[in-house]
């Protein structure tokens, strides 16, 4: 049987991390509880969070269970993972430069021209074009897992729009309302300033034409949008408008925003809307939810769009195999997160390993996300072993296979008490001027007993995630 | 040869619109055996947007009309000395990949019928051979016939009815050339056709395919040639949409409709008078 690290516990002893948290667990009785447990529902209830993490769809009413139990890194844990988290951000930015540009990396020979250039998400309208600051990514959502004490591995770098960071700020916010105490006895190190960095970071990457402190606003789908509620929580913390597509228009140079006092010209986008809906001039004709002419702008200097079109590219499953390779090319280090090994069902001898091994791996889909369409081999039927064997082959090059990682767990409240549950953890750097990280991110915790699905989709709930002060 | 053009675009609004935004690619593209001698686009109540050279190496220009309008006028006027460069595109920069081009889209889409246009060809030992032959192919599959297909015809379903007009010769040359493996693109442009200098309904388009070791090649199966002097070129893209020379959206209810007059004439005479 695998055994997982537990993240509290070492044998009998608890880790140094998690020692204040031992007496405050011992000293809760199950009716204090579950008290608290009602309480903090109610709270999640009333700011109205309920949508459903990364884009997962489902029930937009529903809420996602909170686990009051909190996940702990110690400050020098966490040390390594910014340093991991930052270097990898840089690197992606630095691909994503490239791939619009000369595309070294290809004529290198690191990585096949094919999977780049023909990758869907690869953006034709925006080769040639260097954002300011050279940023396409500049809220890099990385998803890892640990296996032990010191092995990290990232299971997918999120360079688009990723979700979830009202989840870190209201986790918070909730447990200090909750457990004062336990504030006063830990030095947690705080994520409060997120927002601000965020606008900051925003405001950094004001477009060539700006010549005055720089409008931000965030550009929304709307509210049937099941991250609505993220949309309009960022723009409330940062002080900056929520706009739809038909808010802003562009005449001459520019891009403007309706306002009771008339047009105001707007000068960084943060779109939480993909780039095929961005502008019906440039992209799919018959968006209502974008801004047309707004590519012409961009690209003239006009307006900066974050991320900016074609960031997709590098947060393909796919490419994800060649993130290291990136690192080494652009930055001359050695990746300080690992990959997680990753067989590409479209490479024939891989296809056979996965073939021949299916009850081992875990099976994604390159496009796929929110744990749908996925197979956890050691966790599956026989029947669904075969459906997906069928599934690979008809198609191949759709799949990858990683080997099923022994993922970590934190102790988590359950029914029956008290147990440990495993855990990933997303953590939101951002990239503007500077790169920066706050301590902290979102917890996902698979509720189920001995699930390693953390997905909401699937039964997964949150944490609030502490990053100690040394 | 000395191509003087003259196109006129008129959008008619059946009841005012708030404002136009149009994105335009109508600059000559700047490569060999083409020189711009004089050219200039205007938009009627027209504000100039933001310029920029994109990846492909066409000059895109951003344009918004405040209304409310009931009509505007885009008018392109020019001339332009032409070389013939045999079909090649030479000197002409661009950073867009030529993988890039093997991608698909709705109306280039190979279906079986199109598939089979390709069978035979062996463009590993020849491509160049291999694209004339797509291009003779597409002449003879698709008949140049003018009303029988529209704007949103794919190029299967123009194979399918057998007729077509050049935007559908151009999407079958792309879609068998890609489905052989060869890069393939949209060209929009302006051609000399006949010596009257009558005005014409629409400009022209093309195909362009990629050729290792030589380049981006045009073939043009509505004439069934390669581009030479009588043509202009002025963008490109992965299909007619993307390679549009104008793309424009109207805020408002109005119906839009619109009236195209393009004259390509040789020589320096002066341009008719629009009325």
């Amino acid at each position: 049987m695998t055994s997982y690290f537990n993240e509290m516990y070492q044998g009998n002893s608890v880790r140094a991390p998690y020692a204040r948290l031992q007496d405050w667990m011992s000293a809760m009785p199950a009716e204090l509880r579950q008290m608290k447990q009602a309480e903090a529902e109610a709270l999640f209830r009333r700011i109205g969070i309920t949508f459903a993490v990364y884009g997962e769809g489902g029930d937009p009413d529903r809420l996602i269970p909170f686990d009051m139990f909190p996940r702990v890194f110690s400050g020098t844990e966490w040390a390594r993972l910014e340093r991991g988290i930052k270097q990898r951000a840089r690197a992606l930015n630095a691909f994503l430069v490239d791939v619009y540009g000369r595309g070294e990396i290809v004529r290198a020979g690191r990585i096949p021209a094919r999977l780049v250039y023909l990758n869907e998400a690869y953006e034709k309208a925006v080769v040639g074009f260097v954002p300011p600051k050279g940023v396409y990514s500049h809220i890099v959502g990385i998803d890892l897992v640990r296996t032990g004490p010191d092995e990290f591995f990232v299971l997918e770098d999120n360079c688009r729009t990723p979700s979830g960071v009202s989840y870190m700020l209201e986790n918070r916010e909730i447990m200090m309302r909750m457990f004062p105490d336990l504030f006063r006895e830990n030095r947690i190190q705080p994520v409060d300033s997120y927002p601000e960095i965020l606008r900051r970071t925003l405001a950094s990457v004001a477009p060539a034409k700006c010549d005055r402190e720089p409008t931000v606003v965030i550009l929304t789908p709307g509210h049937y949008n099941s991250a609505y509620y993220e949309h309009s929580f960022l723009a409330d913390l940062m002080g900056v408008e929520l706009v739809e597509g038909q808010d802003l228009f562009v005449e001459g140079e520019f891009v403007f925003m309706r306002t009771t006092e008339g047009p105001r010209r707007v000068d960084v986008i943060y779109r939480r809307i993909d780039d095929a809906f961005i502008d019906p001039l440039c992209f799919r004709p018959d968006s209502m939810l974008g801004v047309p002419g707004l590519m012409d702008v961009y690209r003239s200097g006009g307006v900066s769009i974050c991320s900016a079109p074609g960031a997709g590219v590098a947060d393909d499953k796919a490419v994800y195999t060649y993130v290291p390779e990136m690192i080494r090319f652009y930055l001359g280090e050695e990746p300080i997160l690992n990959n997680v090994p990753t067989w590409q069902c479209g490479k024939s001898d891989d296809l056979a390993y996965v073939l021949a091994h299916l009850d081992e791996l875990v099976v994604k889909e390159v496009h796929g996300s929110g744990g749908y369409g996925m197979l956890v081999g050691p966790k599956a039927s026989a029947d669904q072993v075969e459906l997906f064997r069928a599934r690979i082959t008809a198609n191949p090059a759709n799949y990858i296979a990683q080997p099923t990682l022994a993922l970590s767990t934190t102790p988590t409240f359950v029914a029956e008490g008290i147990a440990p549950r495993h855990v990933d953890l997303r953590p939101y750097c951002l990239v503007g001027e500077r790169i920066e990280l706050v301590p902290g991110g979102l917890t996902r915790v698979a509720l189920t007993e001995g699930s390693l699905v953390v997905n909401s989709s699937q039964g997964g709930g949150v944490k609030d995630t502490w990053v100690l002060a040394e | 040869m000395l191509l003087t053009v003259d196109h006129v675009t008129r959008y008619f609004y059946d009841q005012p619109v708030r404002g136009v935004v149009q994105s335009h690619r109508l600059m000559p593209s700047q490569c060999a055996g083409q020189k711009m001698l004089r050219w200039k686009v205007t938009v009627s109540d027209g504000q100039m947007g933001g310029g920029f050279r994109d990846g492909a190496g066409d000059w895109v220009q951003g344009w918004t009309v405040l209304g409310p309008v009931n009509e505007i006028t885009v008018q392109v006027t020019g001339q332009v000395e032409t070389v013939d460069q045999a079909g090649v595109l030479r000197g002409h920069k661009e950073l867009t990949p030529a993988e890039a081009y093997l991608r698909k889209t709705h109306p280039t889409e190979a279906d079986a019928a199109l598939a089979a246009l390709a069978e035979g060809l062996d463009p590993a030992k020849d491509a160049l051979a291999a694209a004339h032959e797509i291009s003779a192919r597409v002449s003879d599959a698709i008949l140049y016939t003018p009303d029988t297909t529209n704007a949103h015809t794919t190029a299967a379903e123009a194979l399918a009815q057998g007729t077509g007009v050049c935007q559908d010769q151009a999407h079958a040359v792309i879609a068998i050339a890609r489905h052989a493996g060869l890069p393939a693109r949209y060209v929009s442009g302006y051609l000399l056709v006949g010596l009257d200098g009558a005005a014409h309904d629409a400009a022209h388009a093309w195909a362009e395919v990629f050729i290792a070791g030589l380049g981006w090649v045009g073939f043009d199966p509505a004439n069934r040639c390669c581009p030479d002097d009588r043509y202009i070129r002025l963008g490109s893209g992965l299909d007619s949409r993307h390679a549009a020379m104008i793309r424009g959206i109207a805020r408002g209810q109005g119906e839009e409709s619109l009236v195209v007059s393009v004259s390509v004439q040789e020589g320096q005479i002066q341009s008719q008078t629009q009325q």
